[in-house]
């Protein structure tokens, strides 16, 4: 009799516990419930792909081929990646592909601070307009072949500079920039420095570039990541093997399936027909990724950052 | 200090004084001349962007009359001869272009239904998580793929849905019992391309609104919660509530971009036994112009585009203004 009162006063605490707790009710449990279990399925389903990516890749082609090799490697061999860095086209590709990425990123970072300084200035009488001009670009554009006759009419066409010159200057990247040097730079500073007797440029060397840092970080990550993994321009314009970036070297050996016969050579005709350039395929994929894999979780926060400040202009 | 001041005032005046009109109020185009020769440095910072945008955005622009003549190479843009509405004509009339005109909005239509919630989804959830290590391992995770580039990230897809060495597809065809192409099967081309995208760009897409999240003040959640309002009520009356501009303006952006399918990851994916459900007008037109080199019929599909592009964007911005939403003008 007293172990039962004692067990419904038990229970009626402990259910008047978790009615005046807040935010602990049944449903809200099933709420957590769900989301984390969610939350684990998400992360699931981007994470296994590539782990199978990675395991196919170290995997005998044999097993492969067979299907055996599920989540982890079989027989594991680094066969697939001597040949990858024998094949000449994959090193050039990423030569010339860092080549775009910097130079472009160079040509880039400056055209912005020079569109963007100006325009974050009301002191400059046209900034509306030339804003308006700007901004129109990303609401109508002439389309593929006009652009495709200019870039062949001043004779750029399947040269470095076809890679660089089209994509100098991104306008969405500008009003970020400009945005930031509208909060960052105010016109209190401007105004004071020009009574001083500060010219234009000077303001530009001493003050803004010096205090753009930040958004110089994110612009350079947003312009480079970019530069690396487009493969659009290079498509239309370039024509000659020599001046291809990595994309392009990827999208043959990857999706049209097109291999250097010399690279798979050393091999026996067996292990060829048996799934070496499927193994290879993974491999190119791995190579491919590895290196912005391994930099993204330290860049991340540069990439939030400028998403952010986009964001508060919309 | 007040010396300098003054100078600074005597020169703004010295320009003035000039000028005959002393006494009245400057005109529009004498401060305008005035703001030049006191800042033309600005102006000359400024050249270069200008000569780029110019160049490589109005001048294409100007091209795009080229829709309207029939090319001649030796002739140049501006002096192949007119043709009118052939080319447009030609288009309406062909049998492809409403393949290709469907294609591209039930894709676009498509990508925006299912990929336009997601990541406000997978905002929230991250949102919600009290565990930091746990968040930021889901942050981390999710946005990894949007670092893959495209090219690699179809090749990854082509790898994973190969019928006998693909995780996805040995496990589909083990469920069918037979080996399946997924890739060569037209009727389900559509959900793989918007599926792999969204595999692609939901993580990232989610930043934009967690930043968004973390400004919903903390006030609010405090009254929602004393008012005994759930999780669930809380996310949509506080929530989802101040992040509303977000989303609308989200919305109209992608609205824009219903057109532009877009053109890198599709043109990848086309193979010849898909294309009657993958050929999109930006794939056409790249067919049409640089491969067989009809530069003129490309000019005016391309056009087509656009413009359909510019007004859908325009009436969509024009509808929610009038509806007491976020817009974009």
């Amino acid at each position: 009799m007293v172990t039962n009162m004692k067990a419904v006063l038990k229970s009626d605490l402990s259910s008047k516990q978790s009615r005046t707790r807040i935010g602990s009710s049944a449903g809200d449990k099933l709420f957590d419930i769900v989301m984390y279990f969610g939350l684990v399925i998400v992360v699931l389903i981007v994470l296994l792909p590539l782990l199978y990516v990675l395991s196919a890749s170290f995997s005998n082609p044999i097993a492969l081929r067979e299907g055996r090799v599920w989540i982890l490697p079989v027989e594991p061999t680094l066969m697939a990646y001597e040949a990858i860095f024998r094949d000449p086209s994959i090193l050039k590709g990423f030569y010339n592909s860092i080549f775009y990425m910097v130079v472009g990123t160079v040509i880039n970072l400056i055209m912005t601070v020079l569109a963007a300084y100006p325009l974050s200035r009301k002191q400059f009488f046209i900034r509306n307009y030339v804003m308006g001009i700007f901004t129109f670009t990303m609401l109508f554009s002439g389309g593929l072949i006009p652009l495709y006759l200019l870039v062949m009419n001043i004779g750029i066409l399947n040269t470095r500079w076809a890679m660089l010159l089209p994509t100098a200057l991104s306008v969405w990247n500008v009003i970020i920039t400009r945005t930031f040097y509208m909060t960052n730079i105010p016109d209190e500073i401007y105004e004071s420095t020009m009574i001083d007797g500060c010219s234009d440029f000077k303001f530009l060397l001493k003050i803004v570039l010096p205090l753009s840092g930040p958004i110089m970080a994110v612009m350079a990550l947003f312009y480079g990541v970019a530069h690396w993994n487009t493969f659009f321009n290079a498509l239309i314009f370039l024509s000659s093997d020599d001046l291809f970036p990595l994309q392009l070297v990827l999208r043959n050996i990857l999706i049209l399936h097109q291999f250097d016969a010399a690279v798979v050579v050393p091999f026996d005709a067996l292990i060829r027909r048996m799934g070496l350039m499927e193994l290879l395929r993974y491999a190119v994929i791995v190579v491919a990724t590895m290196p912005m894999l391994c930099i993204y979780p330290f860049v991340q926060r540069y990439f939030v950052k400028g998403v952010m400040i986009g964001a508060l202009k919309g | 200090m007040s010396d300098s001041i003054h100078l600074y005032d005597k020169r703004q005046e010295g320009t003035l004084n000039n000028s005959e009109k002393h006494f009245k109020p400057p005109k529009k185009r004498n401060a305008l001349i005035q703001n030049f020769l006191r800042h033309w440095q600005l102006y000359l910072i400024m050249l270069l962007p200008i000569i780029y945008i110019v160049v490589f955005h109005y001048i294409p622009m100007y091209g795009v009359q080229l829709a309207f003549r029939s090319f001649n190479p030796s002739l140049g843009i501006t002096g192949s001869p007119w043709a009118g509405f052939q080319f447009f004509d030609q288009f309406f009339r062909s049998p492809s272009s409403r393949e290709v005109i469907w294609n591209t909005l039930e894709i676009s239509i498509y990508t925006i239904l299912a990929g336009f919630p997601i990541p406000i989804i997978l905002a929230i959830a991250i949102n919600e998580v009290k565990n930091s290590f746990f968040k930021k391992t889901v942050q981390m995770v999710t946005y990894a793929p949007f670092f893959i580039s495209t090219v690699v990230v179809v090749g990854m897809l082509l790898q994973l849905l190969a019928a006998r060495t693909g995780l996805i597809g040995r496990v589909i065809s083990i469920i069918v019992g037979q080996e399946v192409h997924l890739m060569n099967d037209p009727a389900i081309f559509h959900d793989i391309f918007v599926w792999s995208g969204i595999w692609q760009t939901a993580g990232f897409g989610a930043i934009i609104y967690l930043a968004a999240l973390a400004g919903v003040s903390p006030e609010l959640q405090e009254a929602a919660v004393i008012d005994g309002a759930s999780k669930m009520q809380r996310i949509w009356n506080v929530d989802i509530q101040c992040i509303r501009p977000t989303i609308v303006m989200l919305f109209i952006l992608s609205i824009a971009g219903i057109m532009n399918v877009g053109f890198e990851r599709i043109f990848l994916m086309q193979n010849p036994l898909n294309l009657s459900e993958s050929e999109v007008i930006s794939t056409f037109v790249y067919k049409t112009g640089l491969i067989s080199f009809n530069f003129s019929f490309a000019t005016a599909v391309g056009l087509f585009n656009s413009v359909v592009n510019c007004i859908l964007l325009v009436t969509f911005n024009y509808i929610l203004k009038r509806a007491g939403e976020a817009s974009l003008w």
